[in-house]
């Protein structure tokens, strides 16, 4: 392959991603507290909460628009960036997308329609169920695109094929059912409900702030704030489970995500952090230029008990026999003697020698497990960019335990007290906005860098799944992608922020 | 019984089957596309042009989802064929979904105060999406008869062979054919569309007499591309297995399979009766009758470039390499799973038809585009 072809292939993955990432987490929340704003218009028929409905439905719109922009690339990059990969898994990975579609997609397109432009054409009662079921219809494409993400991360329910040479599923509900998948959805959409919730606190603040539209204001503050605390304590946990099954299903992940070099007993969180910049696998410098740790927490993330032992970047590179790990050069010897099983196996059958065909099979069954392995250069190539995930990582817990607790404390000052002589807290709310799509991303750097050599974990590294193609065609089109969505992310901005300006009863 | 105890070709069978329908409906529902292209030819005024685009603007997300699901489905079943064609025809499909990612914000962004880009741009992409978008989509369908460069080791990777990546599909101009049809037929469905949705004589009559001229060219275009399979080599399965090069081999698909003949006919038929019917009678029916028969037609066409041993992605450079529905499907389990969550499909299309027979009891009137009390695009 090219040089940099895959840096351009997964820098230009990773770009549209994120933008698609920074729509849908708002979609995602905002469609079920839109929802619920509506079955209290339902239930109260006070035009003061169809109002309210209409005015964030109208938001959802703004976002869903540009969401579903950015999401048509998803659903076709794997073709076109990672045609290897396409092949190699698609027989797994092609299902839930499909499913995807016919099960959730078409229910948020079709009652999206009925949801604008029905109120006046049909009941109320078919009006609210088709806001409810748009949300459900987004939750429910999260839950399949996700229980496929998962499954690159800890491949299941399959077996390898060496006629075809791919993988081929044999037992859907173990992809469906997967634990990492199940955890990374429900931490996923948990997500989702937090932001959607720091922006319905953040703008209704904002509104405080300028005086205006206050009972909507402070009334949609509190649907916000309820529906935030509730969704912080549920992310925290889904997210502790995703912690969970890192450290059994790719602990090498886990390592980068605690720049944990050397691996211990009883270890330790660091909670606030400098990594040494020149810090790498084969210097001996100290990993941390400074470090806070609450002792024992990461063993207890990791392991569920407090003395487990939690490998190290070394361990998992070098081997650690007492641990019983096994090193990347042991898998590396396996990886290339599976590789060679399948071509002497693919030659075998071409001169319809059974007998060998059988015999690598044997051979390529053994050693499949570290198929990948056989593709690895370097055995440092195994490690990924440990300050991004780390850095990553660590923005992302501080910045939603400071969520949770600007729930907590938004809901108090509404409750008991009157919140609009606390401006400095109507500031927090406002500014924890963007705060909140930081959260985000950085998720989704820690669960996709930190992954990095694998497309999918030790059976295809991303050098290999790349779409073979002259690397500047990558460039082209990462660059037409840059500019496009930005374009479209500053009409977005400010479309919204207009909205925002003229508020729910047409300006003031 | 059940799915799992069919035969891997019978699934293989069913889902090309599949495809083929979401292709057609697919088409069918590019009358939103081809609307887009009409915003201006049918209206007068700032008030016309919104009624237009609110009429096209509450079915232009189903149109998009199909498009996704295609992808998917053809993804799930015949993953061989998402990466080699996506993979390898690159610049098409990515050109393709460039003029899809503008549709998409077009609607909501349009009339919004402070949009950035102003009210013209986002119709312009909207023109993009209607003209462009369509015609690469039949240019890439097209490569189904006509042929691609590509090579598929033995890893079952693909090799693309010309650097155009896709682009060189427009260096054939027999391609041009189906690109145009789908065009002309997608602004004649758009304006059947129009006459049904829209209660409004003055943007009816514009659109009747724009489905004349419309008619001509597409029926041109599309006489051209069914003259041009029907008489040009095939790429057919030989009975051991290989890809060869067949003399009017769809002509001879057509004759083997009666079915699909007596389909693409039927199809063909509807549209010429449902256009005859608008133009002579006036009559507002028409985008039913038109949308069915342009469902079946599509469906036949790719029916007949899929089943009776044809290779539906054939490899210009390497014979061999050529895809056909046996060498480039999921596996019997996936298909067999994929089968039962297709079932769900009927489902769907009822909830979709409950929610479209809901909306559009009510016309759209001059009077509800302007009402202050409406959400307009």
């Amino acid at each position: 392959m090219e040089e940099h072809l895959v840096d351009w292939s997964r820098a230009q993955f990773a770009l549209t991603a994120m933008y698609h990432w920074i729509f849908v987490p708002l979609t995602l929340g905002l469609g079920f507290i839109v929802a619920i704003m509506e079955t209290i218009y339902v239930k109260t028929n006070d035009e003061f909460w169809k109002k309210t409905t209409k005015f964030w439905m109208g938001l959802f719109a703004i976002n869903f628009a540009i969401g579903v922009a950015t999401g048509i690339i998803m659903e076709f990059e794997f073709g076109t960036n990672w045609a290897n990969y396409s092949w190699f898994v698609g027989d797994i990975f092609g299902a839930p997308l499909a499913i995807e579609g016919i099960l959730a997609f078409f229910m948020e397109s079709t009652f999206f329609a009925v949801m604008f432009f029905g109120w006046n054409k049909v009941s109320k009662g078919f009006h609210l169920l088709s806001t409810w079921l748009v949300a459900i219809g987004s939750n429910l494409s999260a839950l399949w695109i996700l229980v496929a993400n998962g499954w690159m991360q800890y491949p299941v329910g399959m077996t390898f094929n060496p006629d075809t040479v791919r993988n081929e599923m044999n037992n859907f509900w173990d992809v469906l059912l997967s634990p990492v998948a199940i955890s990374k959805f429900l931490h996923t959409i948990g997500s989702g409900y937090v932001l959607a919730s720091l922006f319905v606190v953040g703008v209704s603040a904002w509104y405080l702030l300028k005086k205006r539209d206050i009972l909507f204001a402070k009334k949609s503050m509190i649907i916000g704030a309820t529906f935030g605390l509730i969704t912080s304590i549920f992310l925290i946990l889904s997210g502790d489970e995703s912690a969970h099954q890192v450290a059994l299903k790719q602990p090498m992940k886990l390592a980068a995500m605690e720049g944990l070099y050397e691996g211990e007993k009883d270890a330790g969180i660091v909670a606030i952090g400098i990594l040494n910049p020149t810090k790498t696998i084969t210097n001996d410098e100290e990993p941390f230029i400074f470090e806070f740790t609450v002792p024992y927490a990461l063993s207890f993330l990791g392991y569920h008990d407090i003395n487990a032992y939690v490998p190290g970047i070394k361990d998992l590179v070098y081997g650690n026999k007492e641990q019983g790990i096994i090193s990347t050069q042991e898998k590396m010897i396996k990886g290339k003697i599976a590789v060679e099983a399948l071509e002497s196996y693919k030659e075998a059958k071409k001169v319809k020698d059974e007998e060998k065909m059988a015999q690598a099979k044997v051979i390529l069954d053994e050693n499949m497990k570290y198929f990948g392995y056989g593709h690895i250069k370097n055995i440092e190539d195994v490690v990924p960019p440990v300050a991004l995930s780390f850095y990553s990582f660590h923005i992302m817990v501080a910045l939603g335990t400071w969520f949770t607790l600007l729930f907590a404390i938004v809901l108090f000052f509404l409750s008991k007290r009157d919140i609009m002589k606390y401006p400095i807290i109507l500031k927090l709310a406002l500014w924890s906005i963007p705060l909140g799509y930081i959260a985000s991303e950085a998720g989704w750097v820690v669960a996709e860098v930190g992954r990095q050599p694998w497309a999918i974990q030790d059976l295809m590294p991303v050098g290999i799944a790349a779409t073979k193609i002259a690397t500047t065609n990558v460039m082209i089109s990462f660059f037409i992608f840059a500019i496009l969505f930005t374009v479209l992310l500053i009409a977005e901005i400010k479309i919204m922020t207009k909205q925002i300006k003229i508020g729910p009863n047409g300006g003031h | 019984m059940g799915f799992g105890n069919l035969e891997l070709i019978t699934l293989q069978q069913y889902w090309w089957i599949i495809i083929s329908l979401l292709g057609g409906l697919f088409v069918f529902i590019m009358f939103v596309q081809g609307g887009q292209t009409l915003i201006d030819k049918l209206s007068e005024n700032e008030t016309e042009k919104t009624m237009l685009i609110n009429s096209i603007g509450r079915k232009w997300e189903l149109g998009f989802t199909t498009l996704v699901l295609f992808g998917g489905a053809l993804f799930a079943a015949f993953p061989l064929f998402y990466a080699t064609s996506f993979g390898g025809a690159y610049w098409v499909w990515l050109s393709i979904l460039f003029c899809f990612i503008i549709q998409a914000v077009s609607y909501e962004f349009r009339t919004k105060p402070n949009n950035f880009l102003g009210q013209k741009t986002y119709e312009f992409f909207l023109k993009i999406n209607g003209n462009i978008g369509t015609f690469l989509l039949g240019v890439a369908i097209s490569t189904f008869f006509s042929g691609s460069e590509f090579i598929v080791d033995s890893n079952n990777f693909v090799d693309w062979q010309n650097p155009l990546r896709g682009l060189e599909a427009l260096l054939n101009p027999y391609n041009y054919l189906l690109g145009f049809s789908l065009v002309f037929l997608a602004k004649i469905s758009g304006a059947l569309y129009f006459i049904n949705n829209i209660d409004y004589e003055k943007i009816r009559e514009k659109a009747v007499n724009s489905i004349k001229i419309n008619m001509l060219l597409f029926l041109f275009f599309f006489l051209g591309f069914m003259l041009w399979i029907l008489t040009k080599d095939g790429y057919a399965i030989s009975e051991n297995s290989f890809i060869v090069i067949e003399r009017f081999k769809y002509l001879q698909n057509f004759i083997d399979m009666p079915f699909v003949l007596a389909m693409f006919l039927i199809g063909v038929l509807m549209v010429i009766i449902a256009v005859f019917v608008t133009i002579t009678f006036k009559k507002t029916c028409c985008i039913k009758t038109g949308g069915i028969g342009i469902v079946l037609t599509v469906m036949a066409v790719l029916l007949n470039v899929g089943l009776n041993n044809t290779a539906y992605y054939p490899s210009t450079t390497d014979l061999q390499s050529s895809l056909t529905i046996m060498n480039s499907s999921g596996s019997h389990y996936t298909l067999m799973t994929m089968s039962y969550v297709s079932l769900m499909v009927p489902f769907v299309l009822a909830y979709i038809t409950y929610a479209w027979y809901s909306m559009d009891r009510v016309k759209i009137t001059k009077e509800e585009i302007e009402s202050k009390d409406s959400h307009n695009y």
